[in-house]
């Protein structure tokens, strides 16, 4: 059966970790970092990548438009 | 885990890409908080502006305000306009250059408080001009005042026991009164919490661009917003508090969506 997965790459400069990505995402695929970036902030990451299904709900309400997400479809 | 990261490479192509910052925003760092729906709302534009092609045609008005540095971010013509006056300033570039999109983008403090007048009767003339309001309850900029918006009972840096009617009276509904007007052609009431509301924000944002370029009359977009840091609030929290007190107060939905009035209703007879 075909399975879609996506990915999100979060630009972690830019992102000022407020949480909204990791509440809307529906899979619980992203959290924040325990390492902080340049400003001091905990960015978003993947923390549980193999969830992701590239749904873009994390960049809808992105305030800092930081995320990029792709998708793709696997035979396996 | 290797497995898992050769996966997440195979994924992160250019061909599946499905969601990417719109061009039409500028690589420049947002000054906004963390969680600012501000963010969401410039970005909605920026997407509209891409997908209409209308970038090289869309002039907006700044305000004053948190949202004073929108032209920093939205790689179009902007103007800057004195507290309140964005709506005269795009009535001037309008008619002076009839086939641009006009925008005014504008808080709570300024199109609600200070600009009231300039407000209403760019509403009531049926000025073909979207006007974009961010309704958040509070002056966000200058430290969390009472804004016009402000609920009963809410507590702000000058209302330190909340919002009392007898000293400070009513939260402004500006929204349901511009729809009464004449000159308004799509009023509509928005918000950026969640995923879907954030879409249908878009279509919202969307559809005003596009009465614009029918010549229909005003559109108006109010989109109730979080301002984090003057709720004392985290990004989370803030959405939660504004969907338990602020919707009660400022319903979603579209209040009015017609094109603008016939001016022979208004005629005087013979």
């Amino acid at each position: 059966m075909a399975k879609v997965r996506g990915a999100v790459v979060v630009d972690t400069e830019v992102c000022k970790g407020c949480n909204l990505c990791v509440v809307a995402c529906p899979t619980q695929t992203l959290a924040l970092n325990r390492n902080v970036n340049n400003k001091g902030y905990h960015y978003s990451y993947m923390e549980n990548p193999e969830n992701c299904t590239g749904c873009t709900n994390c960049a809808a309400v992105c305030p800092d438009s930081c995320i990029t997400v792709y998708r793709a479809k696997f035979e396996n | 885990m290797s497995e898992v990261a050769d996966r997440i490479k195979e994924i992160i192509k250019p061909e599946n890409l499905v969601y990417a910052k719109s061009p039409v925003l500028n690589d420049d760092i947002m000054h906004y908080c963390p969680g600012c729906s501000h963010g969401v709302v410039h970005r909605l534009i920026a997407e509209v502006i891409e997908e209409m092609g209308i970038q090289e045609q869309t002039i907006g008005i700044s305000p004053v305000g948190c949202a004073v540095f929108a032209y920093n971010y939205i790689d179009i013509d902007w103007q800057e306009a004195a507290h309140g006056r964005a709506p005269a300033v795009a009535t001037g570039i309008k008619r002076v250059m009839p086939d641009k999109y006009v925008f005014t983008y504008q808080g709570d403090g300024d199109l609600a408080a200070i600009g009231t007048a300039e407000t209403f009767h760019a509403v009531n003339r049926g000025e073909n001009i979207v006007m974009i309001f961010i309704n958040n309850a509070i002056y966000g900029m200058t430290g969390g005042q009472m804004a016009p918006t402000t609920l009963v009972g809410q507590v702000t840096a000058t209302t330190p026991n909340g919002r009392d009617v007898d000293l400070n009276g009513y939260p402004l509904r500006i929204t349901e009164l511009l729809a009464q007007l004449p000159g308004a052609a799509f009023v509509t009431r928005q918000s950026v919490q969640n995923p879907a509301a954030v879409r249908k924000t878009k279509k919202a944002i969307r559809k005003a661009f596009e009465i614009q370029a029918m010549k229909k009359g005003t559109a108006f977009v109010e989109v109730v917003s979080t301002c984090s840091s003057g709720w004392k609030l985290s990004p989370v929290e803030s959405n939660k508090w504004m969907e338990e007190n602020m919707f009660p107060q400022y319903p979603l939905g579209d209040l009015k969506d017609s094109s603008r009035a016939d001016a022979d209703l208004y005629r005087i007879k013979g």
